[in-house]
């Protein structure tokens, strides 16, 4: 039963303003709205509509956990039934913040027990979360369904366990990336035999093995599955037996690619694949092997999505499966598939539209291969309608990047790292300057940009110049000066998020954005040349700004090693630990 | 505070010198830093040689392109794919390495991520070669021995085992070789 909602606002004396909606109608018209932009606007126009939005929202999402505490939250939105929720800046994903910096779901879920008991969606990205938070959720929400956890740590399988024992009503339970405490599979089995309600499962990245027979009576009694990503232990026999259980699947991640079958095996599993005909995102494939790759051939004809990225393919069997793969929008590999491997998605893959490259052997110094710009010319060329690239390469041009973009002019997402900081075009030594001026003069509609390579201040002055549509700026071991960092301040209106690390900004550049902060989501620098003094002035003049230094013991006192600043509505933090001041 | 616009030739390379991780972080970076090799006995545990090693590359002159450090967080591969390739690696049956010896009519292979110290590679080479290596010291080499355990690094550099950290020199040998004490006068610092 949802909050009867009262009227709380006088009704207006003004008898010559003309009448307006009846509330209900207000709110079935604005429950319709998803967006959440759409919805800030709305809550913006006056205060009925502040108040009819904010009872028919039903989906919040909080890109900082820190910028709003879960009273505020809860006092404002009355019928939420679900939540996401992201905690600690991006930087940490890369171990630049230390362990137990925070963004605890636990004092949320104590709000949301009494406020929200009616929760069925809980979406996480870098929070922390604990087996005795699994534990609270699954008891204090009867209705709880889609649990998402990316990125997340603090937790066991234990966690997963309760989950699994007392969510009867799940649907989904997403487990990506996290750093988890991997006990063992038994968490799998303890979803009941009377529980069938599970639609997606992705287990993906765990990596003990779990019951199989658990698993499988689980997907047969499960007659809505559609989503299935099974990790590593789930072998390819196995794995046909879940097939032939659930041909539905609309996303599958599979186990180990490779097994000694014999050919009777070797031919159900191709059947059982054939019959797999809704497949559009396929995963997994851990050690895939050309031997084994053509049993997907068939299955892969409407395949959107294909993730290789934790497979070591090579580019002659790259091209071999993306043959078969006509209809693909988004591929994620390894960069032992080469400039070869690109050179056949831009063959065979034209309406490719996301490209991520991941490196294969990332702190390799030795690594003589790779991709190059050779591929992502090739790809650029033979995709047009790219506009989502993650590249990781060693070497890369400025007169390629140009070439890149001059193909596909409609990047939103540009993300180029050259993996070894400060180098510079390999063929003319010059800095990478021009290649991102030609991104941002080009790609007029980049949302999101990440350079790499040697780069000048003018790299920044071409960003602040163009790109004007940029919401997100990572940066790492680039510019000259605190110049750079302005013009990105100054020229960027529609930035959000700003993360730069190990660059020579200091207090000027640090300082020149006081206005600017309160209109982004956050701001990271971490061994830059920001001070402490520098960082207090900020606080200072911007009390509604949190501003935190993160400091380890034994460093040079006056440098601010790493700096984050975010606008927040709830004040300072009240749970901080030990090493992050708050200025 | 701001630099005036140089340049590149001039860009000091200095102010953006490449950092190493903090100290305590739990981070397992490889510390295969090509600018400071670090003289230290076989003998000690040379895992907590790290901060030293920090120092000397901080101070190392930086006639041509900054060293190649391994830097916390870079590339900026999270950590979960992180430890998947850290994991693959392992998986793939650890960190082979050729050993050959003068005279051998065949070379052998060892996996150096079985051993965690000097003294454990060394006396296993002397098992596998018969042959004996005497006390290392940072001064003489291998003094009094008949053999001297020598490597490839990844400059292609032959080396005497045993002057560099431990975890430096798992990752950075290519190939052993045992020479004799006697061809060993030309590596020079012996």
């Amino acid at each position: 039963m949802e909050c009867k909602r009262k009227k709380e606002w006088p009704e207006s004396n003004d008898s010559n303003r003309p009448t307006t909606f009846p509330d209900e109608v207000l709110e079935r018209v604005l429950s319709l709205l998803k967006s959440h932009k759409d919805r800030s606007s709305v809550s913006l126009v006056c205060k009925d509509w502040y108040n009819a939005e904010r009872w028919s929202r039903s989906h919040v999402f909080i890109g900082n956990c820190y910028s709003v505490s879960p009273e505020i939250l809860t006092r404002r939105f009355p019928n939420i039934r679900s939540v996401t929720l992201k905690g600690k800046p991006r930087f940490s994903d890369f171990n630049l913040v230390p362990p137990n910096w925070g963004a605890d779901i636990h004092s949320w879920l104590l709000v949301f027990a009494k406020k929200y008991p009616l929760l069925q969606e809980l979406k996480l990205k870098r929070m922390t979360v604990t087996d005795e938070s699994f534990e609270f959720l699954s008891l204090s929400f009867p209705n709880f369904k889609v649990l998402s956890l990316l990125s997340c740590d603090g937790f066991s399988t234990d966690g997963l366990a309760a989950i699994a024992t007392n969510c009867k009503n799940l649907t989904e339970l997403d487990i990506q990336e996290n750093g988890i405490d991997d006990k063992n599979g038994n968490w799998l089995s303890c979803f009941p035999e009377s529980f069938t309600s599970l639609e997606v499962l992705n287990f993906a990245n765990l990596h003990s093995d779990v019951n199989f027979d658990a698993l499988e009576r689980l997907v047969s009694r499960c007659k809505s599955f559609k989503t299935l990503k099974v990790n590593k232990s789930i072998t390819l026999e196995q794995l046909q037996r879940l097939l032939v259980h659930a041909p539905q699947l609309v996303e599958l991640g599979t186990g180990i690619f490779s097994q000694e079958l014999t050919a009777q095996q070797y031919s159900e599993l191709e059947t059982a694949f054939n019959n797999c005909k809704n497949i559009h995102t396929l995963s997994g494939l851990w050690t895939a092997t050309a031997q084994f790759l053509p049993v997907l051939y068939r299955a892969c004809a409407n395949l959107t999505f294909l993730n290789l990225s934790y497979s070591t393919l090579d580019g002659d069997d790259l091209a071999k499966l993306l043959v078969h793969c006509p209809n693909l929008r988004r591929l994620w590999v390894l960069d032992t598939v080469e400039d070869k491997g690109l050179e056949a998605v831009g063959s065979y893959c034209p309406l490719l539209e996301e490209l991520r490259v991941f490196p294969a052997d990332p702190y390799d110094q030795d690594v003589v291969h790779g991709v190059t710009e050779a591929g992502f010319i090739a790809v650029s060329g033979g995709c047009p309608r790219l506009h989502y690239v993650l590249y990781f390469c060693h070497q890369m041009t400025n007169a390629a990047v140009a070439t890149v973009v001059q193909n596909c002019p409609d990047f939103t997402h540009f993300r180029l790292c050259i993996m070894n900081p400060h180098q510079p075009d390999y063929l003319t030594d010059e800095p990478m300057d021009e290649a991102f001026g030609a991104v941002v003069k080009t790609c007029t509609k980049l949302q999101r940009l990440a350079v790499s390579g040697l780069l000048t201040d003018l790299t920044f002055e071409y960003i602040g110049k163009y790109a004007k549509n940029l919401e997100t700026l990572s940066v790492a071991f680039a510019g000259n000066s605190d110049w750079g960092m302005q013009c990105v301040l100054e020229g960027c209106p529609k930035l959000r998020k700003l993360e730069i690390r190990d660059s020579p900004f200091g207090n000027a550049a640090l300082l020149s954005g006081l206005e600017k902060y309160e209109s982004m989501r956050s701001l990271w620098m971490s061994d830059c040349n920001v001070t402490m003094n520098g960082a207090r002035l900020l606080a200072k003049e911007m009390p509604r700004l949190n501003v935190e230094v993160i400091k380890e013991e034994g460093i040079n006192n006056s440098k601010a090693d790493k700096i984050y600043v975010y606008r927040s509505v709830a004040g300072p933090r009240r749970d901080a630990p030990p090493f992050v001041f708050t200025l | 505070m701001e630099s005036p616009t140089i340049s590149i030739g001039e860009l000091n390379l200095q102010d953006t010198e490449l950092r190493l991780g903090l100290p305590g972080s739990d981070e397992p970076e490889k510390r295969c830093n090509v600018g400071s090799k670090r003289k230290c006995s076989p003998e000690e545990e040379s895992t907590g040689n790290r901060s030293d090693a920090k120092s000397d590359h901080n101070q190392s002159d930086n006639n041509g392109p900054p060293a190649k450090a391994q830097v916390v967080g870079w590339p900026p591969v999270r950590s979960f794919r992180r430890n998947s390739v850290q994991q693959k690696k392992e998986e793939e049956g650890g960190r082979y390495v050729k050993v050959s010896m003068a005279g051998a009519a065949y070379l052998r292979k060892i996996d150096l991520k079985v051993y965690k110290s000097y003294p454990q590679v060394l006396k296993a080479l002397e098992n596998m070669f018969k042959c004996t290596f005497g006390e290392y010291s940072e001064r003489e080499g291998y003094n009094g021995s008949e053999y001297v355990p020598t490597y490839e690094d990844k400059e292609g550099d032959w080396m005497l085992v045993g002057d560099v950290p431990w975890d430096m020199f798992t990752c950075s040998c290519k190939r052993l070789r045992i020479i004799k004490a006697s061809e060993a006068k030309g590596l020079g610092c012996l």
